[in-house]
């Protein structure tokens, strides 16, 4: 498998960062940093880093299986993340999530036909000062109502 | 001037706050330039034991929730071991309701800088991570242009500042995981695996990152250190209150006219707090419930708020000080689903390693489901809170009490609104039966 030469410096930073022979250190931030650039967790992409970390595929199957912005399959180009925890909910978050459900005609992790827009609902992203608060991709947005939030779609080309 | 996300307050007193708003505050010039890395130069002169005596004397307490004190925490590693000590800072800040360190990094990352070589000093550390949670990858960018220009003016690597000290520094990305800001939990994390808490003892000071001894503490805690090396531990404890002090920022949210992150000496008075410095409630409106440090803090009535808010006082009303995430309800609110959003959000959370929390926070958020969707039996209400009750201390880590205790509260304190929904439903008082 081949990286970009950015993603590749990358990779062998990370190898540096950890003690001597505790290198798998590097597999969270290689399938994040692996996820950006090829779009999700491919079988190709867990064996890659597997190969390169020398560990077996179960051991990057179980950190897969456990944290939640890793993917197996790709989200949309904008992957739309609406926060309902309670800071958000109590001014609104929860409406403006059924209002993007509408909106996108999708609900919870579901992907767009043609993959443009994905939704998801998440848990607190860190921002209930702002709340309504929502991430496109790795992008904050705060105080969104329903009408910026058709703004801020509208934006996503 | 860098973009600040609300209006400061008068009544604020800024110690790791003092940065923000600055044009370029997170650049090394600015940092400099605003007696940056002068602590440092000043603890390079002092031994080991000095820089933990001037942190004990500070009365600093961690941050990120656990409110253990800060000085205590590093004399606890033992420094003559031949082996490597490490630092790891937690800014998986995902506590509902807290979003402070997020402005730490944004606006002063090499104050954290500081703060950790300070800590390597102190025991004699020579590499440490920053783990940042997934979701904050520009803050991740931020730490790492810090850290680069820290390298390129001799604040990182080989012979620090011209002394003996050797430290090299990295930022860890999360991938979005609660569990991970659980200090043991994130320790696995950084080592590559899945974010289960390790039992304690050992605890990381004697065992923590790669099984070595290893201080773990809050963003805001090391934050909190430059400042005390420079001006002495007594200079911030006096800000503070007896045993707790110094500052904190506290992030305020919800029904509030200006919610916001303020920095507020250590026992300053909550319902000052509410009503003067995030400006009070929507006209009209009264305060029905406080979370007052994060949503794994039991919840306050509104009648209950009128206290100071440091480690004691919150103690003394039964509830936490928490991480500084305080959210404001008032009477349009419903706290039955208050409740079930908690709930939902501790059940996602759970990462399934101790079976009360991993079998509780479901059923408890099946529960609370039943009782928002009219379909409650008057049992139900005591069984929530005897469910709640049994998860208590019966975990490896604190989640498990972090989801008991707040639903504990909510069911205690506003009990009337869990029997307002149970009526809706026709069939609430009738008692169990077995067919067959």
């Amino acid at each position: 498998m081949t990286f970009s030469p950015e993603l590749e410096k990358r990779f062998a930073d990370l190898l540096t960062h950890y003690p001597e022979g505790r290198q798998k250190a590097a597999l969270i931030p290689m399938l994040m940093y692996g996820q950006d650039e090829v779009g999700s967790v491919s079988p190709e992409l867990m064996a890659e880093v597997a190969k390169r970390l020398s560990i077996k595929v179960i051991e990057v199957e179980e950190v897969l299986g456990y944290y939640s912005m890793l993917h197996r399959k790709p989200m949309g180009k904008f992957h739309i993340q609406v926060c309902t925890n309670v800071a958000c909910m109590l001014v609104g978050g929860t409406e403006l999530y059924d209002h993007a459900c509408k909106k996108l005609g999708l609900t919870h992790l579901e992907t767009q036909k043609g993959g443009n827009f994905s939704l998801e609902e998440v848990e607190c992203i860190g921002a209930c000062s702002w709340a309504p608060a929502i991430q496109v991709n790795y992008d904050f947005h705060h105080h969104v109502t329903p009408e910026k939030l058709d703004t801020i779609l509208a934006g996503c080309k | 001037m860098s973009k600040l996300y609300n209006e400061p307050s008068p009544l604020e007193v800024k110690v790791v706050s003092k940065r923000f708003g600055l044009e370029n505050s997170a650049s090394i010039e600015t940092y400099l330039a605003t007696e940056g890395y002068l602590a440092l130069k000043k603890a390079i002169g002092m031994t080991q034991e000095q820089i933990i005596d001037e942190v004990k004397a500070s009365s600093l307490r961690g941050r990120g929730g656990a409110g253990f004190p800060t000085g205590m925490k590093w004399g606890f590693v033992p420094r003559q071991l031949d082996k490597p000590k490490y630092i790891v800072v937690n800014a998986d800040e995902s506590e509902p309701g807290t979003c402070k360190d997020r402005l730490l990094i944004e606006f002063d990352p090499h104050s954290l800088i500081e703060g950790i070589l300070i800590g390597a000093l102190a025991v004699g550390a020579e590499k440490g991570w920053v783990y940042i949670r997934g979701e904050y990858r520009y803050l991740i960018d931020i730490m790492d242009k810090a850290i680069a220009e820290a390298y390129a003016r001799g604040f990182l690597g080989k012979n620090i500042a011209g002394s003996n000290l050797s430290f090299d520094l990295y930022t860890q990305t999360g991938a979005g995981a609660y569990e991970c800001g659980e200090e043991s939990a994130l320790l696995e994390s950084l080592e590559g695996k899945r974010g289960i808490p390790r039992i304690r003892p050992p605890f990381p000071a004697v065992s923590g990152a790669f099984q070595c001894p290893t201080i773990l503490n809050n963003v805001e805690t090391f934050c909190a250190v430059p400042p005390i090396i420079r001006d002495g531990g007594k200079a911030f404890a006096d800000l503070g209150i007896p045993k707790a002090g110094g500052t904190r920022l506290v992030c305020i949210a919800g029904h509030v006219m200006k919610p916001g992150v303020y920095e507020v000496p250590l026992g300053f008075p909550m319902m000052k707090f509410i009503n003067e410095v995030a400006g009070g409630l929507r006209p009209g409106r009264k305060l029905k419930a406080v979370i007052p440090g994060g949503s794994s803090c039991p919840i306050l009535r509104g009648d209950e708020c009128d206290l100071n808010m440091d480690y004691d006082s919150l103690a003394k009303a039964k509830s936490m000080l928490g991480s500084g995430g305080m959210v404001i309800m008032d009477d349009t609110t419903d706290m039955v689903k208050v409740a079930l959003r908690i709930m939902r959000f501790y059940a996602h959370e759970s990462c399934g390693w101790c079976i009360p929390c991993r079998e509780g926070t479901t059923w408890l958020r099946k529960m609370l489901q039943r009782v928002t969707d009219g379909q409650g039996m008057t049992r139900d209400i005591d069984l929530i809170g005897d469910l709640a009750k049994n998860m208590l201390g019966r975990t490896f880590c604190p989640l498990g009490d972090a989801a008991a205790l707040p639903t504990i509260s909510i069911v205690e304190k506003f009990r009337d609104e869990f029997e307002a929904y149970v009526a809706k439903n026709p069939l609430a008082k009738n008692e169990l039966v077995t067919v067959g």
